[in-house]
């Protein structure tokens, strides 16, 4: 199992008092407009934007780290840091395993991507998808072959130099290489699978959990929460 | 003097330059150095600990002898990569959960709550309120820890290879002098080893080089992270988005290994002339494949 | 539980290649599922490892021969071809030829033969059956390589000369006396070379080539349990077992074969075996 990767930055904009709890925010660093690490080597995006948010609001002093996405569940359950808030949707399988806050962002479809042109039937192709993601489990119960990698972008190369025959991943993360592969790629298919996007937590933390649910709520409340999920994702983005 | 505040108004080479000098290439650029980090910090622990099994493999009492003989050959048997994959983990979990039994001794449940691992907030390694380099300097010393223990049965290996090599005349010779054992294995074997050592333990140093990108397994964000992590696609949600690059990162550090070892081998030809000097030696010290 | 146990081996035994049950297990994960899904992923191990040590062997044979040659240009050829596969490591060898083999165009290419007609696609080389065994053959080509030079150089000059009396042809010469010795040599480390190569073989499916319909070898299931499990403490003990049975086994094959080439000289002459660990990736 791999250990806590090292190094990113701070958040925490504490506005409480300097004995607030620390909380460690697992991210995955590699799933724009969700998490990724820009180039000022600092994880940047949407659930970092709400993080810090949320950390202020439960008065919680929060640190990023970032591990990568086949093992951010077990280094949460061995307790390397707190949270994960890396795209996570809520699904059942992974409920019996951590807990789940009230969903952050409301459940957006999946698409299947492709070279534009190339006639896929995405029952019988060839593929691309990321370990351990929902839309992995999709693939393998149809009919398609499941080519899986990584990380999010090498399921892309797949696409691009031809060893995929297309992908499968949310459509947050395909609509923006979609849009600047100029022409290159094409979406052909839309499926919704699984739930809203949550913070995942150790099921005995309930304390944490509660303390989460209310900072996301409140936000949900004033209407901080669409405002922040218009600016990454668009205006014809989901709200609440 | 070249100005990267607006990259997308600059093209070519000065693209490029401001390109290869962003943050997140200099922590790459640093990677390097962890990764010079490691060997450093290996080699001398799996000398150490090389020494202690090579010694306690030769050792006369049974129940010294096993544990050391056993050591070697169970890395012998097992892919390292495995042993890389299994001892931080296993170290982690050990390390928390005998703290949780010393520091927590008042909660009598098992740390292991159905899926989770739980230990008290105090037992915890490292704290939670910890800064981020106690987290990665930890993160590090099980790698090493790993490393050192691979390492250290090959050694161990080596070493006694040196110690059987070291000619029974010299020991003879120092036992005919009235030197107790003890006086004979430090003042005669202990020295004369290293000669015969040095070809084995210089193929220890090459492997080790080679050994370090499965640092990237451990989680650490190594050179082998960071060519992935940079060279994969990028689209305007960075500052600097560029199309697939992996091939030149990994090239990059295909030439940074072949370096690497090519230095090695220039050192180490040298210190083969150096420790030969007047040695009457029966064994060539060009000899490949110890 | 034995009927659970013999269900497990059904349904994964041969998981990693593609039969049996096609969904891996999720939940309720027994120690028989463990020995069976690791078990198959050795399949590929094994694949890797002979194959990559039968062919391997040739090669490494032809470039010893090369670098110990007279003629400057094969020199040089095997010596950086050594020095380019013995000098990086394994890991980022395999990065660095997945990253070149899906550049490559992909085309086919139409081989009719008598019997049958076969489809070359140059896709195939981004598939860890042909082009993780082609790095892993380079590989092993160049360690041997090493090992055979240097046993080539150390071969008694007495009988080399004595061929030359009896007037032998050089490719005679080479297949009746220089080949045999430089074997005899070689072998103990040959042996460690072969042990490892099998060792490396579990790092295929943790760099770039990644693992179709989820079939991977013994390591990458050791890893999909522990990260299903959480528990890390069955499956790498698993797969450490069935490697030190493999191991074991290599040194039982390997030591046969040393007998063989020994079996000329006295007993106090003959080279034992020493099992030690020489090189890793």
């Amino acid at each position: 199992m791999k250990k806590i990767i090292l190094a990113t930055i701070f958040a925490g904009v504490l506005a409480g008092p300097a004995l607030a709890e620390t909380v460690r925010m697992g991210t995955e660093g590699a799933y724009p407009p969700y998490n990724f690490i820009n180039d000022k080597n600092e994880v940047d995006g949407f659930e970092r934007e709400l993080g810090d948010e949320l950390c202020r609001r439960a008065n919680l002093d929060c640190v990023w780290v970032v591990n990568d996405w086949d093992s951010i569940i077990p280094n949460l359950v061995s307790g390397n840091y707190d949270t994960i808030i890396a795209g996570m949707s809520i699904t059942a399988e992974r409920d019996e395993v951590i807990d789940f806050t009230h969903e952050y962002y409301p459940p957006s479809p999946s698409m299947y991507v492709a070279l534009s042109g190339n006639n896929v039937d995405v029952n019988t192709a060839v593929v691309a998808a990321q370990t351990g993601t929902i839309q992995a489990g999709h693939v393998a119960s149809s009919g398609a072959t499941l080519v899986e990698f990584a990380s999010p972008d090498e399921t892309i190369a797949a696409v691009r130099n031809g060893e995929a025959d297309a992908v499968f991943a949310d459509g947050d993360y395909l609509m923006p290489i979609v849009e600047e592969s100029g022409n290159e790629l094409a979406v052909i298919g839309e499926i919704g699978i699984g739930g809203g996007v949550g913070m995942g937590l150790r099921e005995s933390d309930g304390a944490l959990k509660a303390k989460m649910n209310t900072a996301i709520d409140s936000m949900k409340a004033d209407g901080s929460l669409n405002t922040l999920i218009k600016k990454w994702f668009g205006d014809g983005a989901q709200t609440f | 003097m070249l100005s990267c505040v607006n990259p997308d108004q600059i093209s070519g080479l000065a693209w490029l330059g401001c390109y290869l000098s962003t943050a997140k290439h200099m922590a790459f650029y640093q990677s390097f150095l962890i990764v010079l980090l490691l060997i450093a910090a290996v080699a001398p622990l799996a000398i150490l600990l090389g020494l202690l099994s090579a010694s306690a493999s030769r050792a006369r009492f049974f129940l010294i002898r096993l544990p050391g003989t056993l050591y070697i050959a169970m890395v012998r048997g097992i892919p390292d990569i495995v042993f890389f994959l299994f001892v931080p983990l296993a170290l982690d979990q050990g390390i928390e959960y005998l703290r949780h039994r010393s520091l927590c001794s008042d909660q009598t449940g098992s740390v292991w709550q159905g899926n989770d691992f739980v230990v008290c907030d105090i037992a915890k390694m490292p704290l939670s309120s910890a800064s981020q380099w106690v987290h990665d300097f930890y993160g590090f010393a099980l790698a090493v820890v790993a490393f050192a223990l691979v390492f250290g049965a090959f050694a161990g290996n080596v070493i006694a290879g040196a110690m059987a090599a070291v000619p029974k005349a010299q020991l003879e010779t120092a036992e005919a002098y009235g030197m107790t054992r003890r006086q004979v294995y430090w003042r005669i074997m202990f020295r004369q080893m290293w000669i015969y050592a040095l070809p084995g333990l210089s193929n220890l140093w090459m492997i080790l080089i080679k050994a370090t990108p499965l640092l990237f397994l451990l989680g650490i964000q190594d050179i082998v992270y960071w060519a992935r992590e940079l060279g994969g696609a990028k689209t305007s949600a960075f500052t600097y988005p560029h199309p697939d690059w992996r091939i030149w990162y990994f090239l990059g550090l295909l030439v940074f290994y072949l370096m690497m070892t090519w230095v090695s081998e220039r050192g180490f030809t040298y210190l083969n002339k150096q420790f030969s000097r007047g040695q009457s030696m029966a064994i060539n010290p060009q000899k490949e494949g110890a | 539980m034995s009927a659970s146990c013999l269900a497990s081996f059904q349904d994964y035994g041969l998981r990693a290649i593609g039969y049996g049950q096609r969904i891996l297990p999720k939940s309720d994960i027994t120690l028989c599922d463990q020995f069976a899904l690791i078990g198959s992923g050795l399949i590929w191990n094994v694949f890797f490892g002979v194959l990559a040590v039968c062919l391997g062997y040739w090669f490494a044979m032809a470039l010893a021969v090369g670098k110990a040659s007279e003629r400057g240009i094969y020199r040089r050829f095997s010596s950086g071809f050594i020095f380019l596969f013995r000098g990086s490591p394994l890991f980022i060898q395999f990065f660095f030829a997945y990253e070149l083999f899906v550049l490559l165009p992909k085309v086919g290419v139409t081989l009719d033969l008598w019997i049958a007609v076969i489809d070359l696609e140059t896709r195939w080389l981004t598939r860890a059956w042909l082009g993780a065994l082609l790095v892993l053959i380079c590989n092993t080509t160049a360690y041997s390589a090493e090992i055979f030079y240097g046993a080539l150089r150390a071969s008694p000059r007495g009988e080399i000369e004595a061929a030359n009396a009896y007037g032998m042809t050089p490719w005679q010469m080479f297949w009746k006396v220089q080949w045999p010795n430089m074997m005899r040599l070689a072998w103990p480390s040959y042996t460690n070379e072969a042990i490892f190569l099998f060792h490396a073989t579990t790092l295929v499916f943790f760099s770039g080539f990644p693992a179709w319909r989820q079939s991977g070898d013994a390591l990458y299931y050791a890893n999909y349990f522990a990260d299903k499990t959480f528990n890390p403490f069955v499956p790498y003990p698993i797969i450490a077992f069935y490697f030190i049975v493999l191991t074991l086994l290599i040194i039982l094959i390997f030591g046969l074969v040393n007998r063989r080439l020994n079996r000329h000289l006295p007993d106090a002459r003959r080279s034992r075996l020493m099992i030690r660990p020489n090189l890793i990736r």
